[in-house]
C-alpha cells in the first residue's frame, strides 16, 4: 500500500495557496463529460454534490435515506465552529487551527486542519447567503457562543439544530442542482460495493431500497460521504441506519483504514434505561456551562432522593479533581471520569451507570427564567425521555459513543490510496486526530464538500484520469455478482436457522455489547484479546441463525439491517485490532495500562505518533499495518492539563 | 404494561390493506419505536415478516419516523415525534390503532412507510437562494434584525416529515410550503427571487396532487415542530404580491 499524503512543501499558511495554484484544472467545457459519483447526502456529501455540479460536473448522488435532507448530520445540535473573529476576543485561524490539533490530543495532520481554519471563515458567508437563520444579537449581526476545548467564543448556532439548518441550506444548493438538471439523485439506494478497475474507483453497485434492484453505476471519480461507524457499539447517538458497510467496503477493495479505534464517547447523554433500549440521545454539552455533575459521596445514599443529599455528602468529582476547568473539562475526560465514578459503585440509577447533573445552583443563583431561556428546549426534551423534571431534580447523564475520528485514510487532496476514491466529512480520518472538539464537525463536512473537494478532484481528473469506462467491464459483472452472492446467503440463513433462528438486532446487541466492555471508554490488552476470540464466534453464530424474512426484490429493511450488521461483525475486529496496536492513551483512546497515578491519560510520542492505517486481509486474518508519521512543525507537543 | 395493537399491513403499493392484530408487553419507559422494535422481535422470531416503518435518528429532527396513532400523526402529545412518543402516555390494556400517513400525494410503499418524494419536488421547484459556492459576502455584510431572524427560524425549523398532510381533511400540503416560502422570503437573501419561488411552488404542490387549504388549521395541532398556520397566511400573501407584480 502506498501512502504519500501530498503534504504541501512550505510554511503550514502558505500551503493551500500553493496547492491551489499548483493542482491543475480542468477545463470548463470538459467537466460536464466527467461523470462523479457521491454516496451520501449530508453535509459533506450535499455541499460536494452541489458545488461540483456548479462547477460542470455530471453529478450522481446516492442516499439510503428518502429524502436527502435527512442525512444524519441533520441531528447535530451545538453548532459550527469559525475562525471569524467577531467578537474581538482574540481569535484567528492559527488559534483555531492549534486549538483543534491540540485537542486531537496531537494525533491529526497539521496541514489539513490548518486548511480546515482556513475556509471556516468562507463557510459561515456561504451558509449565510443560503439563507441559513443562525443566531443574531439585536443588531442584526451574528452571534457567537462558547464551546468545550476553547477560550474563545467562536461558535455560530442555530438554537439547539445546527445541523438541521446547515444541512437544509446544503439541500437547497443540491435542490438548486437538481432542478437544473446537473445532479442526479438517487434516494433511498444503498452503495453495496465500490468498483476498482484497473487499480482506480470507477463506480459503484447500488440496491434500491424500493425495488431491490441491483445495479452497477459507472464514474471518472467516486466520492464518499457516508459518515462514521458508531453504530458498531449497538446504542449510540447516531441515527439508527448510520451504518459501516461503504467505507468497509472500500477497505475490502484495497482503500487504507486509519485510525479505526479513535471514536468520541460525549458525555452528556441520556443513560440506558432498559434492554429494549434502540439508541442514546444526547443532552448538549453547552449544559456543562450551568449544571454541576456530582454522585453521592456514600453508597449509603445512593438510594435516596437527590434533594435528601445534603451538599456535604455529594461529590462534585470534575470540580474536586480538575480546580481549573471544573465541569467544563474536554468530553474525554469527563466521560472517563464519569466511568470512573460508576465503576466505583457510585452511579445513580438501577443500571448503577448514571450521575447527576444538577441546575439547582444555576437556577438558585441566575432564576428559573434565565435557565428556561438558556436551555428551554433541551429541559423539555430530557423531560420527554426520562419523564423526569430536570427544574426540580437533577438530570442523570451518563456518556454515549457519539462520533468517529477514524475513517478512510485520506491524502491532502481528500484521496485515498485508491486512485479516485476521495472520502470526505466524518467519513475519513484527518482533521479530528484521537479527540474531535465540539462544533468542529460540521466545519469539516462543510469544508471538505464547498472548498476542499471542488479544487482538488480537478487534479485528479486531470492528471489522473485513465479513460472512458462502461459498467460492461468486467469488474461491475464480478462485484455484482458477489452482492447478489451475500444478499441470498443473508436471505438463506432464516429458512435453515429453524427454531433457533435470532433476529438480526438480537445480534448487533450482543456485538455492542463486546465493544462497548472492551473497546468503549477505557481499553486494555487483555480485554481487547477477549474481543478478538468473542467477535467471530458471534460473527459464526450470526450467518447460522440470524433470520431475515421477505425477499430480495422488495422493501426489506431487515435485509438492510442483516447487511450492514454482518459488516460490522468484520468491522469491529479490525477497531480492536487498532485499539490493541496503539499501545497508548491518547484523546478518546484510554489504554488502562497508560495512565497516571490519578488516572489521566499518558501519550507516548515516540511509538505512535502516527496515523495507523491498515490494509484488508481477508476476513478473520489480522490486517496488515502501514504508518503514516505525523510531523509537527507548528505545534508543540504538550501533555494536555485541565487540572 | 400489556397493550394491543391494531396495525395496518400492506405488502405494496397496488395490494389491498388491512389491520393486524397483536398483543406486546411494554415498560413504560420506552418510546413508541422501541414498543414497535419489541413487536418486530417477537414476530422474526416467530418467523414471521415484521412491520416496516420509516425512522432513523430517533431524536425528533430527521422527520422519517411517519405514523398515525389513534387517529393523530405522530400520537397524542403536542409538538413530538412519534420517536420521541414514550409508552408512559399510556396505559395497561389500552389499544392502540397505528395507520400510515393517508395521502394521494403519498402512496403507500409497505405496511407503515409512504412515498414523500413529492415534498422534494416542490422543493426542486424553488426552495432555494440562486447562490453558487464562494459567491457569498461576508456573513455580516447584512445585518438581519434579531426578530425577523427568529421568525425565518420558526418557519425554517419543518422537518419535513408530512404530518400536515396527514392531518389535512383535504391532504394539504400548505403547512408545509408555507414554511419553506415563509422562511427564505422573511430574510434578505431569500427576498431577491420571493416572487418566483412562490409561484414555482405552489405550482409544483398543485401539480403533485396535494389538496388545497380551507382553513381546519389541523396541519399546525399536528406539527411536531408547532409551526404556526400563520405561515399560510404569508404564503397567500406572498402569493398575491407575486401575481399583482410584473416580473
Amino acid at each position: 500500500m502506498k501512502l504519500d499524503a501530498k503534504i504541501p512543501s512550505g510554511p503550514v499558511q502558505d500551503k493551500w495557496d500553493k496547492a491551489r495554484f499548483e493542482l491543475k484544472l480542468v477545463n470548463p467545457a470538459n467537466k460536464r463529460h466527467h461523470k462523479v459519483i457521491i454516496v451520501g447526502s449530508g453535509l459533506a456529501g450535499a455541499s460536494a454534490a452541489a458545488t461540483l455540479a456548479e462547477l460542470g460536473y455530471d453529478v450522481e448522488c446516492f442516499c439510503f435515506q428518502d429524502s436527502p435532507r435527512r442525512a444524519h448530520s441533520i441531528a447535530a445540535q451545538g453548532g459550527i465552529n469559525a475562525a471569524k473573529n467577531y467578537q474581538n476576543d482574540g481569535d484567528s485561524v492559527y488559534r483555531l487551527f492549534y486549538d483543534t490539533v491540540k485537542g486531537g490530543d496531537y494525533r491529526s495532520r497539521e496541514a489539513n486542519v490548518y486548511r480546515l481554519a482556513q475556509v471556516s471563515v468562507n463557510i459561515i458567508d456561504q451558509c449565510v447567503a443560503q439563507g441559513v437563520p443562525f443566531a443574531r444579537e439585536y443588531g442584526g449581526v451574528l452571534a457567537n457562543r462558547s464551546f468545550g476545548g476553547a477560550q474563545v467564543s467562536r461558535t455560530f448556532y442555530a438554537r439547539g439544530q445546527t445541523g438541521q439548518q446547515l444541512l437544509l441550506g446544503a439541500y437547497s444548493a443540491l435542490n438548486r442542482q437538481i432542478a437544473h438538471g446537473k445532479v442526479k439523485m438517487h434516494p433511498r439506494t444503498e452503495m453495496l460495493d465500490l468498483v476498482v478497475v484497473d487499480g482506480h474507483a470507477r463506480g459503484i453497485i447500488t440496491r434500491d431500497l424500493i425495488t431491490g434492484e441491483i445495479r452497477p453505476w459507472a464514474a471518472d471519480a467516486v466520492l464518499l460521504a457516508t459518515g462514521g461507524y458508531g453504530n458498531v457499539f449497538y446504542l449510540s447517538t447516531n441515527a439508527k441506519n448510520c451504518n459501516v458497510t461503504a467505507t468497509y467496503r472500500a477497505y475490502k477493495r484495497g482503500a487504507g483504514f486509519a485510525n479505526p479505534c479513535f471514536t468520541q464517547i460525549h458525555p452528556t447523554c441520556i443513560p440506558v434505561s432498559g434492554d429494549y433500549q434502540s439508541k442514546l440521545t444526547l443532552m448538549s454539552e453547552s449544559l456543562r456551562n450551568d449544571g454541576r455533575v456530582w454522585v453521592p459521596r456514600n453508597k449509603a445514599d445512593l438510594n435516596k432522593a437527590p434533594k435528601d443529599i445534603p451538599p456535604e455528602d455529594r461529590y462534585y468529582y470534575l470540580e474536586e479533581r480538575y480546580p481549573s476547568f471544573g465541569n467544563l473539562v474536554p468530553r474525554d475526560v469527563a466521560s472517563r471520569a464519569a466511568k470512573k465514578v460508576c465503576d466505583d459503585g457510585f452511579g445513580v440509577s438501577k443500571t448503577g451507570e448514571a450521575v447527576y447533573l444538577d441546575f439547582a445552583t444555576a437556577i438558585e443563583r441566575d432564576g428559573k427564567p434565565a435557565i428556561e431561556d438558556r436551555y428551554g428546549n433541551l429541559f423539555e426534551m430530557y423531560e420527554r425521555i426520562s419523564g423526569e423534571n430536570p427544574y426540580k431534580t437533577p438530570m442523570r447523564i451518563y456518556p454515549a459513543v457519539h462520533y468517529t475520528m477514524g475513517g478512510l485514510w485520506v491524502d491532502y487532496n481528500l484521496m485515498s490510496n485508491v486512485p479516485g476514491l476521495h472520502v470526505l466529512g466524518e467519513a475519513n480520518f484527518s482533521d479530528h486526530g484521537a479527540n474531535r472538539l465540539g462544533a468542529s464537525a460540521l466545519m469539516q463536512g462543510l469544508a471538505d464538500g464547498y472548498f476542499v473537494i471542488p479544487y482538488t478532484l480537478g487534479n485528479y481528473i486531470a492528471t489522473e484520469y485513465t479513460g472512458e469506462v462502461s459498467t460492461k467491464h468486467p469488474a461491475f459483472a464480478r462485484a455484482e455478482a458477489e452482492v447478489r452472492e451475500r444478499q441470498r446467503k443473508l436471505l438463506e440463513i432464516g429458512s435453515k436457522s429453524g427454531s433457533s433462528r435470532k433476529s438480526v438486532d438480537y445480534f448487533h446487541r450482543k456485538l455492542g455489547k463486546i465493544m462497548w466492555e472492551y473497546c468503549g471508554m477505557a481499553r486494555n490488552a487483555a480485554g481487547l484479546q477477549k474481543a478478538l476470540t468473542q467477535i467471530p464466534e458471534l460473527r459464526e453464530q450470526f450467518w447460522k441463525q440470524a433470520y431475515v424474512p421477505g425477499g430480495a426484490d422488495e422493501l426489506n429493511p431487515w435485509l438492510e439491517k442483516a447487511g450492514r450488521v454482518a459488516d460490522f461483525l468484520e468491522f469491529s475486529e479490525l477497531m480492536c485490532h487498532d485499539a490493541l496496536y496503539r499501545d497508548e492513551s491518547c484523546g478518546g483512546h484510554f489504554r488502562e495500562e497508560h495512565q497516571t497515578e490519578e488516572g489521566e491519560a499518558v501519550r507516548r510520542d515516540d511509538e505512535f505518533a502516527h496515523g495507523a492505517i491498515w490494509e484488508y486481509a481477508g476476513v478473520g486474518t489480522p490486517p496488515t499495518l502501514h504508518k503514516e508519521p505525523l510531523e509537527f512543525e507548528n505545534v508543540k507537543l504538550t501533555t494536555r492539563s485541565y487540572k | 404494561m400489556d397493550i394491543k395493537l391494531k396495525i395496518w399491513r400492506q405488502s405494496g403499493p397496488k395490494q389491498a390493506g388491512f389491520y393486524e392484530d397483536h398483543r406486546v408487553v411494554a415498560d413504560p419507559h420506552m418510546s413508541f419505536l422501541e414498543m414497535l422494535d419489541v413487536l418486530n422481535e417477537q414476530l422474526l422470531e416467530a418467523g414471521k415478516d415484521a412491520v416496516a416503518f420509516d425512522h432513523d435518528c430517533r431524536e425528533g429532527i430527521c422527520g422519517a419516523c411517519s405514523m398515525v396513532i389513534n387517529g393523530n400523526p405522530h400520537g397524542p402529545r403536542a409538538g413530538t415525534t412519534a420517536c420521541q412518543l414514550h409508552m408512559r402516555e399510556y396505559h395497561d390494556g389500552d389499544e392502540i390503532v397505528i395507520e400510515p400517513w393517508r395521502a394521494a400525494a403519498f402512496p403507500i410503499i409497505k405496511d407503515l412507510v409512504v412515498d414523500r418524494s413529492a415534498f422534494d419536488r416542490i422543493q426542486h421547484a424553488g426552495g432555494y437562494v440562486s447562490v453558487g459556492t464562494g459567491s457569498a459576502p461576508d456573513a455580516n455584510t447584512i445585518p438581519i434584525g434579531k426578530r425577523e431572524s427568529d421568525e425565518a427560524f420558526d418557519y425554517a425549523a419543518c422537518i419535513g416529515c408530512g404530518a400536515c398532510v396527514a392531518a389535512c381533511p383535504n391532504a394539504s400540503a400548505m403547512l408545509f410550503v408555507s414554511s419553506k416560502v415563509a422562511h427564505l422570503s422573511l430574510l434578505p437573501q431569500g427576498k431577491v427571487e420571493r416572487k418566483v419561488r412562490v409561484r414555482k411552488m405552489v405550482a409544483a404542490m398543485d401539480a403533485e396532487g396535494f389538496g388545497g387549504c380551507t382553513n381546519h388549521g389541523e396541519c399546525s395541532a399536528a406539527c411536531p415542530k408547532s409551526i404556526s398556520v400563520d405561515a399560510i397566511a404569508l404564503l397567500n400573501r406572498e402569493y398575491m404580491f407575486a401575481g399583482l407584480a410584473r416580473d
